[in-house]
């Protein structure tokens, strides 16, 4: 299995989610000027502040050669995962719903947060509660998640956020929509929300449930050293969809 | 050579910063190269190379008597930043600077090109950056002035830093009313090569070119280093030019092309452009070289149309980098330039004949040898003068008289120069690269692996040890402004206590120097004696200084309220290593039923303290001594403790004394304590170094001393009694109590209190910075 | 030909820098300031300025969450 992690001039935490999802699978760069995937099974779309974040966080991101390609192997249901200023970029490319804002508290703001898994059944989120891989990378992990310490029994991930551009905003309509359809797929646990985003919501996929973005860092979550190794279960459950496909 | 306007005179020499002795001498140095009176481009550049800032006029040889040897030194001081040795053929590069002045003018672009500036300063070395540290000082919170200073600064900060992807890993902020008219934004980073990617700036090889890469050239801080940082800030704004403004996308981008260009072997030598631009990277490249550059201001990419050849020579535009190429690399160079969107281009050769030539077109325009410019500036001898007692007025007392120990504890952790500092540190990025062990408020040092984890797979009990870095970054003004020697050598001791408390050994320091106006002679005095201090504990510690930086004349004539000069504030920043990230000490207790104890020397002091502050003391002459050996000793012993996993928690003593440092572990371990001390507490060597007189706030004067009295060398240390007994053999250890509870109980027995506090009254006061940011 | 695009936020969503300014100007001793919205302002030569709708869509706005102005200015480029 392998990922390709996009490279923008501006982006941060590229390699840092290069080697996260080299500890799942393969995964290379892909720089942002060529067109070729180099048959990637799934992309990331990684943080930092491509472009300088000029104009509007990942506007100037979205049309780039590779973007080009990345859009047309979404539209062909392939995985792709944005990753704060990724998640920009998939807002910004009309590969997801809704659009992110300045914080409402006007600074940047890093925080570790407790984040409720909404949705279990996802691409993404299929390997969070308890899955087989998961199990064995965790070992030595923070035992009292498993419990399911969150309201409503949700399982929670306690993942860095690091933003100043983080305010998820949808307009009525298609919030109703997309809790309808299940593609809230990320909440920030009670009191956690920093940014001010509409419904606490943290991180959403598409309808076709593909792609994916949250504003936290999976991939500064993936070493208990650090912090936590609770972000490694996103990038597991990727691997797990791709070759549950596959079969 | 052609002369497109008249030739200055002493006139114009004095409006640039020199004296006229220095114009003089310039004059004869000039003629002495067959060429006559400088001329304007001439005449600039001079000013600029033969500033303070630029010059090191006043320190350069008070600097000579710092140790900078040592067996892990790599690079030392004269290079863009030094390097220690950090095993596996790794080097960490590190320095601080200093970006006061600009920062008063323009906060936020001041602070923010103070990072990128030491930022290019690590990667011209050749070393990828890898963490950034702030040390921050304003006036008291209470001024609008200062609030607003504090609020731009540290969001230039964390738009730099954040932006360009380096983590801002830690950092100090103080409040006093001397910094009020005179700021003081330092800036630290560290960066890693491989020890062979080294590279050096001095420029070498007849033919070959010299290439200016990155972002173009605009009329940015025209003057800035002469003017600004060699002079008082006047009541007048007519001396505040233009601030340069940085950009960290284009930094990032110089960055990596720099790195990539290092890692090709297509550079010989490499310079940043920081004060002075041109003037000074081009003319110290050459003189390091012992040789001359030619440069042509016509091939210069300029952002301004109609720029002057001096203003070229002299623009501070920021994110651009000097350097010297084999002729057959060139074109290399400048494709590689294309490939990361960095302007690049030929702008000059070197030779042989050791001037430094301006040209623009085929047109000379300044001719003067490289010597007299960079090498021959004249230096002076300090003056110094002792003061008969202290020249700062005492601080504005805050806490009524008569509080209880339990009030003035609260107020402690409420201060400005306590409280806890994460609404600050929430506006950086403390992770980016995957390094970072120890986060701020974990510990009392920064800890970063040396390789990214996520580089290291299969981690987990089973593997092998994993190499890191901690650093810290430290100086109490008020304590050195108290006694300029004894208080740097405390600064310097704080930064290898906190190196401690994480299990690292010292490797190497690095410091900026600030001070007043050293033509005066008690501050000459205090430079000279922070200087000798920081010497000793430097030379005692095995912690030679690698690189660092000087700002003077950090003071505003004396107006209404805010006179004179800043507190002499030598800021420390000392790097060391630890075998295994892993074991890393933490700051807060961790585990009920723990013993805690004291450890290492413990003679508190009340005078120079924050409880002394806080009552509105004047400031004492002098400190008591300190025995840097024994200090030394608990050092080393709470180090080895740490590293072996044999104690659970560290905390080195500091501003606020015992119960500060006991609330703080309380505080970020989330957890109480019962403690008590004995009567051993109260006995003589403490009345003695706390003086007797004064009213302490109604509370016996050895109480208020053992409870929030100040040291150098004193932890309070957490874990299984036995491994805090041990510790015994090598420095003194008492067992104070046990971990525990909702609540920090210190229980004094005869000479007071108790003072008795919950984890949530404590929080709630040491959230007190958090109105400073709504 | 000169134009000038103002790209402010759609009504409705919060303007935390609006508020901020808002905020800030009475403190300043600037009474009976209301309804402070900050926005962006893009200035460009274009040939053919039947395109700037366009290039509002596609790149200068966000259409979801901003609203856009277009000026043409007269005469030659400022």
């Amino acid at each position: 299995m392998k990922f390709g992690v996009l490279q923008f001039p501006g982006s941060c935490d590229e390699v840092d989610a290069l080697h996260a999802a080299g500890r799942v699978g393969d995964a290379e760069l892909l720089w942002h000027g060529e067109r070729d995937l180099r048959g990637a099974d799934a992309i990331v779309v990684p943080g930092g502040f491509s472009y300088g974040d000029y104009l509007r966080a990942g506007a100037i991101a979205r049309f780039s050669p590779v973007m080009e390609s990345v859009i047309a192997f979404a539209r062909d249901g392939g995985l792709v995962l944005g990753i704060c200023n990724g998640f920009q970029v998939l807002c910004e490319a009309r590969l997801l719903p809704g659009a992110l804002l300045p914080n409402a508290n006007l600074r940047f703001t890093f925080r570790q947060v407790d984040l409720e898994v909404v949705e279990e059944e996802t691409a993404f989120t299929c390997a969070c509660a308890g899955g087989e891989l998961e199990r064995s990378e965790r070992a030595g992990a923070r035992g009292e998640r498993s419990e399911g310490s969150a309201a409503d029994g949700h399982p929670i991930l306690s993942i860095p956020a690091k933003h100043s551009w983080g305010r998820y905003h949808a307009d009525g309509q298609t919030l109703a929509a997309m809790r309808e359809r299940g593609q809230v797929v990320l909440r920030y646990a009670p009191g956690e929300n920093f940014n001010g985003s509409l419904q606490d919501i943290a991180g959403v996929r598409n309808e076709r449930g593909n792609v994916f973005g949250l504003m936290p860092h999976p991939e500064h979550a993936v070493d208990e050293l650090t912090g936590s190794s609770d972000g490694l279960c996103i990038f597991a459950s990727m691997r797990l969809a791709v070759e549950g496909a596959r079969v | 050579m052609s002369e497109a306007a008249t030739l200055p005179t002493v006139k114009d020499a004095l409006a640039l910063g020199l004296t006229e002795a220095e114009y003089e001498l310039i004059c004869k140095k000039q003629a002495d190269a067959g060429g006559g009176a400088p001329n304007q481009v001439e005449l600039a550049m001079y000013s600029l190379l033969w500033s303070e800032h630029c010059a090191y006029k006043h320190s350069k040889k008070l600097l000579r008597t710092l140790p900078t040897e040592g067996r892990h030194v790599v690079m030392g001081p004269g290079e863009n930043a030094g390097a220690v040795d950090i095993g596996d053929g790794l080097v960490c590069a590190f320095k601080v600077e200093s970006h006061n002045h600009p920062s008063a003018v323009e906060p936020f672009q001041g602070a923010a090109t103070g990072v990128g500036g030491i930022l290019r300063d690590i990667f011209a070395i050749g070393a990828r950056p890898i963490a950034v540290l702030d040390s921050l000082r304003f006036g008291d919170p209470s001024s609008p002035r200062s609030r607003y200073l504090l609020d731009r600064a540290v969001a230039g900060i964390g738009h730099y830093g954040n932006s360009i992807g380096v983590p801002t890993v830690g950092g100090e902020l103080y409040f006093e009313g001397p910094y009020e008219q005179n700021c003081l934004v330092n800036a630290m980073a560290l960066g890693i090569a491989e020890r062979k990617q080294l590279v050096t700036s001095a420029a070498v090889g007849v033919g070959n070119a010299v290439v200016l890469f990155g972002a173009s050239t605009g009329r940015d801080g025209i003057g800035g280093a002469s003017v600004l940082a060699s002079a008082e800030l006047g009541e007048d704004d007519d001396k505040r030019p233009t601030v340069q403004v940085g950009d960290p996308f284009e930094e990032k981008k110089l960055m990596e092309c720099s790195l990539e260009l290092l890692r090709r072997g297509l550079l010989v030598s490499l310079q940043d452009l920081g004060a002075a631009g041109l003037t000074s990277s081009a003319s110290e490249m050459a003189s390091k070289g012992e040789v001359g550059i030619d440069v042509d201001v016509a091939r210069v990419p300029l952002r301004e149309a109609d720029m002057e050849p001096f203003e070229i020579m002299v623009s501070e535009s920021q994110e651009r980098m000097l350097c010297v190429v084999e002729p057959e690399n060139v074109a290399a160079v400048l494709e590689l330039c294309e490939k990361w969107e960095v302007g690049g281009a030929a702008i000059g050769s070197v030779t042989d004949n050791g001037r430094m030539r301006v040209f623009r077109g085929g047109e000379l325009v300044g001719d003067m040898p490289v010597r007299a410019l960079v090498d021959d500036c004249p230096l002076y001898d300090l003056q110094p003068v002792r003061p008969t007692g202290t020249p700062y007025p005492s601080p504005e007392a805050t806490l009524p008289q008569n509080s209880t120990p339990n009030e003035i504890l609260l107020a402690l952790l409420a201060s400005p120069n306590i409280a806890s500092r994460r609404p600050l540190f929430e506006q950086y990025d403390a992770i980016v690269q995957s390094r970072t062990v120890r986060r701020p408020e974990q510990a009392d040092a920064a800890v970063l692996a040396v390789r990214p984890l996520g580089a290291i797979h299969g981690l987990g009990e089973g593997s092998g040890p994993v190499a890191g870095i901690a650093v810290s970054i430290d100086c109490n003004g008020r304590r050195v402004a108290s006694d300029p020697y004894t208080g740097t050598v405390g600064a310097v001791l704080e930064c290898a206590s906190n190196l401690a408390c994480v299990g690292a050994e010292p490797l190497g320091t690095t410091n900026n120097l600030n001070f007043g106006n050293p033509e005066k002679g008690h501050i000459a005095w205090q430079l000279t004696e922070a200087v000798r201090g920081l010497g000793d504990a430097c030379r005692a510690l095995q912690a030679p200084i690698v690189g660092g930086n000087v700002s003077l004349y950090n003071e505003s004539p004396p107006t209404r309220e805010s006179a004179g000069p800043i507190y002499p504030t030598p800021v420390i920043g000392m790097v060391g290593s630890l075998p295994d990230v892993r074991r890393a000490g933490r700051l807060g207790f961790a585990r009920e039923g723990e013993a805690v104890a004291i450890v290492g020397p413990f003679e508190p002091s009340l005078p120079a303290s924050e409880l002394a502050k806080l009552l509105g003391r004047p400031l004492p002459d002098g400190l008591p001594g300190i025995d840097v050996e024994t200090v030394a000793a608990a050092q080393a012993a709470v180090r080895e403790a740490v590293r072996a996993g044999a104690v659970s928690s560290a905390h080195d003593i500091a501003e606020g004394g015992l119960a500060v440092a006991l609330a703080e572990c309380c505080l970020a371990g989330e957890l109480g304590a019962q403690v008590s001390l004995g009567e051993e507490f109260f006995g003589a060597e403490v009345a003695a170094a706390t003086g007797r007189e004064g009213n302490w706030s109604g509370i016996p004067p050895v109480t208020a001393a053992a409870l929030f009295g100040e040291v150098s060398g004193a932890f309070v240390v957490s874990g299984g009694e036995p491994a805090l007994l041990a510790l015994g053999e090598r420095t003194s250890v008492r067992i104070l109590g046990r971990v525990g509870g909702e609540a920090l109980h210190i229980d004094l027995a005869e000479n007071g209190g108790p003072i008795e506090l919950t984890l949530v009254e404590m929080a709630q006061a040491h959230g007190a910075l958090g109105e400073l940011f709504a | 030909m000169r134009a000038r695009v103002l790209i402010r936020p759609k009504a409705g969503i919060l303007d935390p820098q609006g508020e901020a300014v808002q905020r800030a100007l009475p403190a300043l001793g600037f009474e009976g300031v209301g309804h402070v919205h900050v926005g962006r302002l893009v200035e460009l030569d274009v040939e053919d300025s039947t395109q700037l709708e366009s290039m509002c869509e596609k790149l200068l706005a966000n259409p979801l969450v901003e609203d856009y102005e277009i000026q043409l200015l007269d005469g030659a480029p400022v």
